[in-house]
């Protein structure tokens, strides 16, 4: 029983869940791009990615007035109303990360035409955007498939790309009191994990409102105990 | 559903393994559930659910057509409404029912109001004026025909001479006022002013209405019963049964996937 009597009404959920799917795969891809840009060095694929945000705003404003016709003309109820609720601020988890994809292209690229010498710590940022992408792509999975496990394990995860930023803030803040001159390519860099421990923080988000879909219970601000106790 | 479903709120009703019969059809199987005092309880469900029938034992409207009858309880103050012995007529001043249509009678707006009050109460003609106005001010009809009570109440419009029901029946100053599909005869903007006047009158009155719009189940009720083939399949707070339902049946009918 998972079709509407309204085959309509059927034809605007879905479209609504494909484009949220599509936006999170251009986010996605940003991210990735992002992070690999910034251990390149390619500073055509930072601007790429720099030009690329107007796409994902796009995709914002249009998912949103789905969200909002859809309230107006069909009055969802239950599950289909926990789905429009969802998707409408997944849209703006999914739009906050594209701006960090954005951030992390600008930074790199004002590294890296600054000329440093050496950029610090560039592996260890390279592996929490590791964490970071695998975190966004399990939730868009999560999303895609509506599969309550898989959101949970994304939450999981989050405690890990935090230690992983603070693991990076401390070594640069110690580098920089080594040598006051890299304090400004430091700086940058700690810009730059910051928004990529965000992302992480998004996908949490994402896969939190997964679980409010398809469990009704909000498991925002809870513990993983909370978490666990949801059951499909 | 194994376990009664509750309320939070004290009970006016109680309703305890009700099934009621039309001839040898069985129209409700076991029924039970409580209506919370100066609450909107509505009863949501497909045509032929039985959410009518469950109304109508309420006020034992089922006694007027022979070969309907009822088994269970209905407790109303610890006392058994469906007990033979239970007058009638006490239950339908305590318990009052507005229908589907408007069904005004064929006399003035005063006298529609009038000539209920005088079949349970001697009022002098004095206190008879008060009621009227009183009656008709709860119903937020006074403004619009305190100058002409000696008209017809056939001559008000039809979300008017609803109003003017449900100043009918509330004038003889019942405890729950039963209300069955009041609005699916009306235009929007009469039912907008029912459904106000719904919520106003639940301060002083418990109510439970029968509505086919589910919508306005959720606009209007505290606790929403969804029933199927004269079972209780769900009840609860209707913000949780129209966010997050319990029962698949309850989710598919409300989200429109029923059938």
């Amino acid at each position: 029983m998972n079709t509407h009597l309204s085959k309509q009404f059927d034809l605007e959920l879905e479209n609504i869940r494909t484009r949220i799917l599509q936006m999170g795969g251009l986010v996605e891809r940003q991210v990735l791009a992002a992070i690999e840009a910034f251990g390149t060095g390619n500073i055509e694929e930072m601007q790429q990615v720099i030009r690329n945000d107007r796409e994902v705003d796009a995709y914002e404003v249009g998912i949103d007035e789905d969200c909002t016709l859809l309230i107006a003309r069909r009055q969802p109820t239950a599950r289909d109303l926990r789905l429009v609720m969802a998707i409408s601020r997944i849209v703006t988890d999914l739009e906050r990360s594209g701006d960090k994809a954005a951030k992390i292209a600008n930074k790199s690229r004002k590294v890296y035409r600054a000329g440093a010498r050496r950029i610090p710590r560039i592996s260890d940022v390279e592996h929490c955007g590791q964490l970071a992408t695998d975190m966004l792509h399990g939730a868009l999975d999560a999303l895609a498939r509506m599969d309550v496990d898989a959101a949970r394990q994304v939450i999981g995860a989050d405690k890990e790309i935090d230690e992983a930023f603070n693991a990076i803030l401390r070594q640069l803040v110690t580098y920089m009191m080594e040598d006051p001159r890299t304090i400004s390519e430091a700086l940058d860099v700690i810009w730059i994990a910051k928004a990529i421990e965000r992302v992480g923080d998004h996908a949490t988000n994402i896969a939190e409102n997964v679980i409010y879909t398809v469990s009704g219970i909000d498991v925002r601000h809870t513990g993983p105990a909370a978490r666990k106790a949801v059951r499909e | 559903m194994s376990d009664l479903p509750q309320t939070v709120d004290e009970n006016i009703l109680a309703v305890r393994d009700l099934s009621f019969y039309y001839g040898d059809f069985r129209g409700l199987s076991n029924v039970s559930l409580d209506i919370a005092k100066s609450k909107v309880t509505a009863f949501i469900g497909p045509s032929g659910c039985g959410k009518s029938t469950l109304l109508r034992t309420f006020n034992r409207m089922y006694d007027l057509y022979p070969g309907q009858r009822a088994e269970g309880q209905v407790l109303f103050h610890g006392r058994n409404l469906l007990d033979r012995k239970q007058d009638v007529n006490l239950v339908r001043a305590k318990i009052g029912m507005v229908f589907q249509k408007p069904t005004p009678f064929p006399m003035s707006i005063y006298e529609n109001i009038a000539f209920g009050v005088r079949l349970y109460e001697r009022l002098s003609k004095s206190e008879m004026d008060l009621r009227v106005e009183w009656a008709l001010r709860k119903a937020a009809l006074w403004e619009e025909t305190r100058n002409k009570l000696q008209q017809s109440g056939l001559s008000l419009s039809g979300g008017q001479q609803q109003r003017l029901c449900i100043a009918r029946t509330i004038a003889v100053k019942p405890e729950i006022v039963l209300l069955d599909e009041p609005t699916s005869a009306l235009d929007p903007l009469s039912t907008a002013k029912i459904e106000e006047l719904i919520n106003e009158l639940k301060s002083d009155y418990t109510i439970a209405i029968v509505t086919h719009n589910m919508q306005q189940a959720a606009r209007i009720s505290d606790y929403t019963a969804f029933m199927y083939v004269g079972e209780l399949i769900e009840f609860g707070r209707t913000n949780e049964v129209f966010v997050k339902p319990r029962c698949q049946q309850t989710e598919d009918y409300i989200t429109g996937r029923f059938g």
